[in-house]
């Protein structure tokens, strides 16, 4: 019986430009155990992106070596919704817009998708509902089309809606913190610490700052430079980084 | 060369209309309104001589109405069409138009079914929809079948009425539909026209609206879905050449495979007397595979700047692989991110059409081409 975990293992990873492929990634391993949260912080280009890109099979990225395990599933070579059935999230930087079709159908078709069968309609309306209304979405946001002229606050708020509604497994978000202000990060981390909470769920945090880190606190902190993890510790970790910043690892660089 | 048209305007756009076949040359794919078409493959339909039949629309929801039929040169026929091309000509010359009169509020939709038994069996119609003074009617024209069909459709549009009139061209491969749409729209009345072209190898439809009037709205929307080997071609006219009128046009077409093909030319003309109008007109294009070609052309000629307001814009687009991996990431599979991509894009114009019988048909049509369109792939 192999170990319940999302377990990267010597992930190397390139990007396809129009000049060919660019390594990203240089060997990335990190183990995230249910119930564990676990941050990545680094300084802009480091590929903390590309790390959750890649893990959730965007077709921009290749996979050159390596390994990524969902309780023992291996999702290099899945197709993207094959990976989210798996039981893995993403929620994105930059959520995308999908015009005309309604945040409440798009959460109906997912949640569909990934259960193999369709939520009972008793009840759905007020899932839906409920799960803004945490967020602090108006109920209105169930028939907009979704992320169209969305604020980018509630782009991300949109984000842990889902979260909340496809209560995934393992769940890696992508500076969802960036760009929100006060109020709007401690809605979000909130949403953040109710799936957490659930004591079962695996949370990889991709932040450049700490001040979310306030609010959502890791078990773990990881440093990632130049595409890999320079250094792994506690919460105290993301205490240093605020005094010192990444200046030490970036000046270590041939 | 410039084409005179009335009231001392020029339209560079525009060629004159006229009854008489002869006035209309032979196209041959050179002149500015045919340079999209394959004329090549429309010889037949531009001959006079060809014997023609007469497809006799099937009529539901009578009451309300009054069916009749109208003799060349006999009114109302005749007031509103004036034949833009040589195929439209043919039409308006056949010896008997039907007659479609709405002289009260009729609630429930008029269906025409329009069925062709045969691409050797060319057809040729007038169909002449007359909206009395405050009268309301939708009508549903729904071809299907296999037919070499030019269909004109004519409509006047009385003071005050609501007509919409909604053409859903559902041909089995290979048919062929020409066809001018025209329109007079009468003082303060209210006009829709919404195409939905889903079938046939080729169609090409004029659909035009003028003013009998001061004031009067005109709503044009149209939904296209082309798929390998299809041409299907909007060309549209707005012609204001009254003071306060008010149009929108907004068409939206999604292409997929080889030689799939969609022309969208828009025009609007304001005359140097229609002041105070407003007019905008916009189409947007979805392009789902490779070897897809879409032309999409708005012009605008501006003859009096003392209007409410004038706009255009034409886009076209490829699938966004982005909103795929997005709505992938959450579970739903390929083939259904697409479906709902495709769905959301026509969504702007099926809930302005408001009739879900309508949406359904598009969208179970699209649905099954979407559905087809994957299993050939695997």
């Amino acid at each position: 019986m192999t170990e319940r975990c999302l377990e990267i293992r010597d992930l190397h990873v390139s990007v396809n430009t129009e000049t060919g492929h660019k390594p990203i990634l240089k060997g990335v391993d990190l183990t995230i155990r249910p119930g564990e949260v676990h941050a990545i912080m680094g300084p802009n280009g480091s590929g903390k992106s590309t790390l959750a890109y890649s893990i959730a099979g965007h077709p921009k990225y290749t996979i050159t070596s390596g390994s990524v395990k969902l309780d023992g599933v291996e999702l290099v070579g899945l197709s993207v919704d094959q990976r989210a059935k798996a039981g893995l999230f993403l929620a994105m930087q930059y959520p995308v817009e999908v015009s005309g079709v309604s945040v409440a159908n798009f959460l109906r078709t997912a949640k569909t998708a990934l259960d193999g069968q369709a939520p009972p309609l008793r009840g759905w309306a007020s899932t839906v509902n409920d799960s803004l209304a945490k967020m602090q979405l108006d109920e209105e946001f169930a028939a907009r089309s979704v992320n169209e002229g969305f604020s980018g606050g509630e782009k991300k708020r949109n984000e842990i809606v889902q979260l909340d509604v496809l209560n995934p497994k393992y769940a890696v978000l992508d500076e969802t913190d960036s760009g929100l202000d006060i109020d709007a990060l401690r809605v979000v981390s909130e949403g953040i610490n109710r799936y957490t909470d659930q004591g079962d769920r695996g949370l990889l945090l991709i932040t450049h700052y700490t001040r979310i880190l306030r609010y959502v606190k890791p078990d773990f902190v990881h440093v990632f430079v130049d595409g890999r993890v320079v250094e792994a510790g506690g919460p105290e970790l993301a205490e240093s980084l605020e005094e010192t910043g990444y200046e030490r690892w970036l000046t270590a660089r041939p | 060369m410039a084409t005179p048209t009335t009231n001392m305007s020029v339209s560079h756009l525009h060629p004159t209309g006229s009854l008489a076949i002869a006035d209309h040359r032979l196209p041959s794919g050179k002149e500015e309104v045919w340079r999209f078409t394959p004329v090549m493959d429309l010889i037949d339909m531009f001959d006079p001589n060809t014997e023609r039949g007469h497809l006799a629309p099937a009529v539901g929801g009578q009451s309300g109405i009054t069916l009749g039929r109208l003799a060349v040169g006999q009114g109302p026929r005749g007031d509103a069409l004036l034949p833009v091309d040589r195929a439209a000509a043919i039409a308006a010359q056949v010896d008997s138009a039907d007659y479609l009169l709405i002289d009260q509020a009729v609630a429930a939709p008029i269906q025409l079914d329009i069925t062709g038994h045969g691409i050797d069996q060319p057809t040729a119609d007038h169909l002449v929809i007359e909206a009395k003074p405050y009268s309301s009617a939708t009508v549903v024209l729904h071809y299907r079948g296999h037919a070499r069909h030019i269909g004109n459709v004519e409509v006047i549009v009385g003071e005050s009425a609501q007509l919409t009139v909604v053409s859903i061209q559902e041909w089995d491969r290979p048919a062929v539909h020409l066809g001018q749409h025209e329109a007079l729209i009468g003082p303060g009345s209210n006009y829709r026209h919404i195409t939905v072209s889903l079938g046939g190898d080729l169609v090409r439809l004029t659909n035009n609206v003028s003013y009998a009037g001061v004031g009067g709205e005109a709503q044009m929307l149209g939904v296209y879905f082309a798929q390998a080997g299809q041409h299907l071609e909007h060309r549209l006219f707005v012609d204001h050449n009254h003071p306060r009128g008010v149009s929108h046009v907004d068409y939206r077409g999604a292409l997929q495979d080889r030689n799939s093909r969609s022309v969208w030319v828009g025009d609007v003309l304001i005359r140097p007397e229609a002041v105070g109008i407003e007019t905008y007109e916009a189409n947007k294009n979805l392009v789902l595979t490779d070897g897809c070609r879409v032309h999409a052309v708005p012009n605008l000629e501006i003859e009096t700047g003392d209007i409410i307001g004038a706009g255009h814009s034409a886009s076209t687009g490829r699938f966004d692989e982005e909103q795929l991996f997005y709505l992938m990431s959450r579970g739903i599979s390929e083939a259904e991110a697409r479906r709902l991509v495709v769905h959301g894009f026509f969504a702007a114009i099926l809930n302005r059409i408001s009739l879900p019988d309508v949406a359904e048909t598009l969208m179970n049509r699209i649905d099954q081409e979407l559905a087809f369109d994957k299993e050939i792939q695997s």
